[in-house]
């Protein structure tokens, strides 16, 4: 939403909304954080734990060195600094779904600081990016949420899972600019695979600080929390709703109070989490369990080297190599197995153009039709480029490709094969052609004379009808050009 | 009472059952009469773990049948405070809250233990969650000094020295946070050491103050002690804070008598009002030992530690009021069934599970760490600590190791001081820095005083000494003959042979 549009209705005031967000994603390490209990997600409860995981008494927890690498990754692709020595902290909450009474997080050594990425071309600061464990789950049971519950239940196989929470600077100007933020940093952990990037499952969660002010003004209004999005939509969908609400409040001369706030989706809400009143003293202190850790140049300079191709430099090579427009490369980007295809497809066929209308086109409709995804497919690169090139050739007809796809997709032919197979090939011969011209047009010698009045659109008709005739195989190209010399010496 | 020695140490009784003269099940099973013989007067040990150290004494007899070599210690019987786990065995840690906790897995030293084919038979009691001076707050049980049963053992591992000290088994385990298992043997005429922190797994010890705890053992001569501290250091994966480094022999260090060395004498710790006089004469006694040996000796001064109570009493309650936090009633241990809600389900369970000076310490740790007052009480305590070391670091420059006592006084009268948590509190002024350096510190017995209650000095040095403080105090041992020191009651019912 522009600023603009902001302007209340009772005042001619305009609004700026100043947001960060908090994403935690989930290192996709095989083992938790300072446990080897398994990371496996969809176990049964309490399956996946240790007596670390439980918290239990004479437990000390060992740092996965993994997670510490990922994090590093991380960092790196966010263009943040790494410390040369970091540390971790206890963070002391009392809750049921945190076992030892206390989080293992980073309070203020965070191991990657100082970063940024770049968002709608504007530069979103990174604050910080800090490793921490996971708490549990806690399951309500005798009702369907926590109102009305009679017990609770915990699940402590997330107890530990290894996190990255990632503070931007509260540089976000706008919810469009929100969800594309969080959209670029889901690509990232996707493109340099520490985290599934999945909202709905939970291995990334955004939590959004906003607040809201007359634009202009420097200083910064209170602000609050919002929590429960899961989906990048939803996210958009709050910060409309919350910034608006706040400036309702402004304008009436109201306080904004300082809270956590869940998104309601049904009723397109945000309501207070109405927590206690007293803010948490969370006692901060180093953990004196896990001794500092120290993290070498060369180190660094080895995940560096291991980092891959990030999100926004194949996009500038998709457009630069391979000519592709800012639409199309924006689309294969963002979905990075379509993207990866492309790129492997690029190397046996020159028509990019074609590659990109396939996979963003019928294939993925197939996939959406199937529910499959692209990997699940027996399609190769070397199959599509072959179909392309087929058609390309004029050895078939587009409409004929597009009627081969399916086989593809399932079976293990290639498209010579299936054209040789099925009798495909597209009939190029012009004598065959201008004899089914002529059957064509002698049965409708009314279109003769209707496209020489100048009604040349029946020229489309009865290149149907000829197509038709030869089951789809002439070529397309030469039964237009063939009707037009008939006709026009006839 | 007097001193009188005892026959046989745990490696003389290794010894014999290696050669086979002694079964380790004959062994074990005397040692358990004895446990029903004396321990109704002692009150050292909590619970017994018959079973598993039967298993092991049949494993180590059927060892010495198939002519198999035996690991160090084998077959010696050996007890274990009740905050260390043992699989299946409960550690209570002398609290209600963990009354029926049942240790899900061994520690590293129990691990280490078992390797050893060390029965073992029992865990000891120890003031509760090893907090105090006295093992008078244990929840349980009143342990006794075996030099006078009206008087305290010492703690917090007050338990193990006791039964150590009353000849019901050889070798204890105790942990030792500020002093707690220096005091203790100092009490009780036994040997201890607090090794370099790191130097021994904290995986499965119960934590009190993570950066001061390390599992110590007791010993009634420095061969056991350093048999048994071989038998437990090492590194482990599973401790971050373990130290690498490889273990040396201490048992072979032993034998090797110091070469001129340089002893430094505490002037803060020799100067102070309230050391008892006969202490005094003690480090006299032993000083002229040490002469004999050709050390040379020199006060050195170690400015901060007249803070180090302070700090210490900051750093440990701090650490300790979060590695409590866990016990909540959720996942185990006691719960508090009749709360209402969550809120009071945590604090109901805890306001029923831990006793007062546990209580006490969690909130001066949740005041020391609270917002607007960490800079004052945690931060100010962290730097002074970092002063004690380098006052140490100092010393050590100057001198190889230091000497001096392990408490200001012997053993006082059951009572006597729970009732003043400061005056309790200033028993532990010459083990605690000790702790807060991380340094070595092993205590040893030096006499008795007049009304004959043992006296135990100090040997401390620099990181990773332990070699050193070994053979210095078997020199010490060899010269005052203060060797297997048990009170005569106890010297014939014992495991001895």
């Amino acid at each position: 939403m522009s600023t603009a549009s902001m302007a209340a209705q009772a005042s001619q005031t305009t609004y700026e909304m100043v947001i960060g967000l908090e994403v935690h994603i989930q290192l996709k390490t095989t083992t938790k954080l300072f446990s080897d209990a398994l990371t496996t997600f969809g176990a049964d409860p309490n399956e996946q734990t240790t007596p670390i995981c439980l918290g239990m008494p004479g437990v000390l927890p060992v740092v996965n060195e993994k997670a510490v690498e990922l994090a590093i990754l991380t960092g790196l692709a966010l263009n943040c600094h790494i410390a040369e020595v970091t540390k971790f902290d206890r963070k002391h909450y009392f809750y049921p779904d945190l076992p030892k009474g206390y989080q293992i997080s980073q309070y203020d050594m965070p191991i990657c600081y100082d970063g940024h990425i770049d968002v709608l071309g504007r530069r979103i600061g990174i604050e910080r990016a800090h490793l921490e464990e996971d708490a549990g789950k806690l399951v309500h049971g005798g009702a369907d949420g926590l109102a009305g519950s009679t017990y609770s239940l915990v699940d402590l196989n997330r107890a530990g899972m290894p996190l990255l929470e990632i503070v931007s600077r509260p540089d976000i100007r706008s919810s469009e600019e929100a969800r594309v933020y969080g959209e670029t940093l889901r690509n990232l952990v996707r493109y340099i695979d520490v985290c599934d990037g999945n909202l709905e499952e939970g291995s990334m969660r955004v939590d959004v600080n906003i607040s809201v002010r007359p634009t202009g003004e420097t200083k910064l209004g209170t602000k609050t929390e919002l929590k429960n999005m899961n989906s990048f939509r939803y996210i958009q969908k709050a910060i409309e709703y919350e910034a608006q609400r706040q400036i309702a409040l402004v304008e009436s001369g109201q306080a904004i109070v300082q809270e956590s706030r869940l998104w309601n989706e049904a009723k397109g809400i945000t309501e207070s989490m109405r927590s206690k009143e007293d803010a948490h003293d969370y006692r901060y202190f180093p953990d004196p369990d896990l001794r500092p850790l120290t993290i070498s140049r060369q180190q660094v300079d080895e995940i560096g080297a291991r980092m891959p191709e990030l999100p926004h430099q194949r996009l500038a090579r998709f457009k630069d190599t391979f000519g592709l427009s800012d639409y199309d490369a924006t689309q294969l980007v963002d979905a990075k197995e379509l993207g990866d295809f492309f790129d492997r497809t690029a190397q046996h066929t020159k028509n990019y153009k074609a590659i990109a209308n396939w996979l963003m086109g019928d294939i993925t409709n197939v996939l959406k039709t199937q529910q499959q995804s692209l990997g699940a497919t027996t399609l190769t690169p070397e199959n599509l480029a072959s179909m392309i090139e087929l058609t390309d050739q004029g050895t078939i007809s587009s409409a004929i490709a597009k009627k081969l796809l399916p086989d593809l997709m399932a079976g293990d032919k290639t498209p010579q094969q299936l054209v040789d197979e099925k009798g495909l090939a597209q009939i190029s011969d012009t004598g065959a052609i201008e004899a089914m011209c002529k059957e064509v047009l002698e049965a409708n010698p009314d279109n003769i004379a209707q496209y020489k009045a100048g009604k040349t659109k029946v020229l489309g008709f009865l290149v149907g009808q000829v197509m038709k005739a030869s089951k789809g195989k002439a070529n397309p190209q030469m039964i237009n050009d063939i009707l037009i010399r008939i006709i026009e010496n006839s | 009472m007097t001193a009188s020695p005892a026959p046989s140490t745990a490696l003389d009784l290794h010894k014999q059952i290696q050669s086979g003269q002694l079964s380790a099940q004959a062994l074990l099973e005397q040692t358990f009469n004895a446990i029903k013989a004396v321990d109704g007067d002692i009150d050292g040990f909590l619970h017994l773990a018959e079973n598993q150290a039967q298993q092991t004494a049949e494993q180590v007899d059927q060892a010495v049948a198939t002519g198999q070599p035996l690991p160090l210690l084998a077959g010696v019987p050996i007890a274990l405070k009740d905050n260390i786990h043992v699989q299946g065995v409960r550690s209570t840690c002398a609290s209600r809250i963990l009354e029926n906790f049942v240790a899900p897995f061994d520690a590293t030293v129990t691990t280490k233990l078992n390797a050893h084919m060390l029965p073992i038979v029992g865990k000891t009691n120890l003031d509760e969650f090893a907090m105090g001076s006295s093992c008078e707050n244990s929840a349980y049980k009143l342990s006794k000094n075996p030099w006078d049963t009206s008087r305290v053992p010492g703690g917090s591992s007050g338990g193990s020295a006791a039964v150590v000290a009353s000849n019901q088994v050889p070798l204890a385990l105790g942990s030792d946070t500020g002093g707690s298992v220096r005091l203790p043997a100092a009490f009780c005429a036994l040997y201890g050491i607090k090794p370099t922190y790191g130097r021994v797994s904290r995986y499965g010890l119960v934590a009190y103050g993570s950066s001061l705890d390390q599992i110590s053992p007791f010993a009634r001569t420095t061969k056991d002690l350093a048999a048994l501290l071989k038998v437990i250091a090492g590194f482990d994966p599973m401790d971050s804070t373990a130290l690498s480094d490889e273990v040396p022999d201490y048992l072979a260090l032993c034998d090797q008598p110091p070469k001129q060395l340089k002893v430094g004498l505490v002037k803060e710790l020799m100067d102070s009002d309230g050391l008892q006089p006969d202490i005094k004469a003690a480090i006299d006694q032993s000083i002229q030992h040490l002469e004999g040996l050709g050390a040379t000796f020199q006060t050195v001064s170690l400015p901060h530690i007249n803070y180090a109570v302070a700090s210490y009493y900051i750093v440990a309650t701090a650490e300790a009021s979060s590695n409590l936090a866990r016990y909540d009633g959720v996942r185990y241990g006691l719960r508090a069934e009749e709360a209402q809600d969550i809120y009071h389900l945590f604090t109901q369970t805890r306001e029923q599970g831990f006793g007062t000076e546990v209580k006490r310490r969690i909130m001066l740790g949740t005041f020391a760490l609270s917002s607007g007052y960490y800079d004052a009480y945690y931060g100010k305590a962290q730097k002074v600590r970092q002063l004690i070391r380098q006052d140490f670091e100092t010393a050590f420059e100057q001198v190889d190791i230091l000497l001096c006592p392990a408490a200001p006084f012997t053993a006082f009268k059951l009572g006597e001081k729970v009732a003043d948590p400061v005056q309790m509190y200033l028993t532990d002024i010459a083990t605690i820095p000790v702790n807060l350096a991380g340094i070595p510190g092993l205590s040893f017995p030096a006499g008795f005083d007049s009304s004959g209650l043992p006296i135990g000095l100090q040997l401390l040095g620099p990181h990773g000494a332990e070699g050193t403080l070994f053979s210095v105090s078997q020199a010490l041992e060899t010269a005052s003959g203060l060797s297997n020191c048990l009170p005569d009651v106890y010297k014939q019912q014992g495991v001895a042979v």
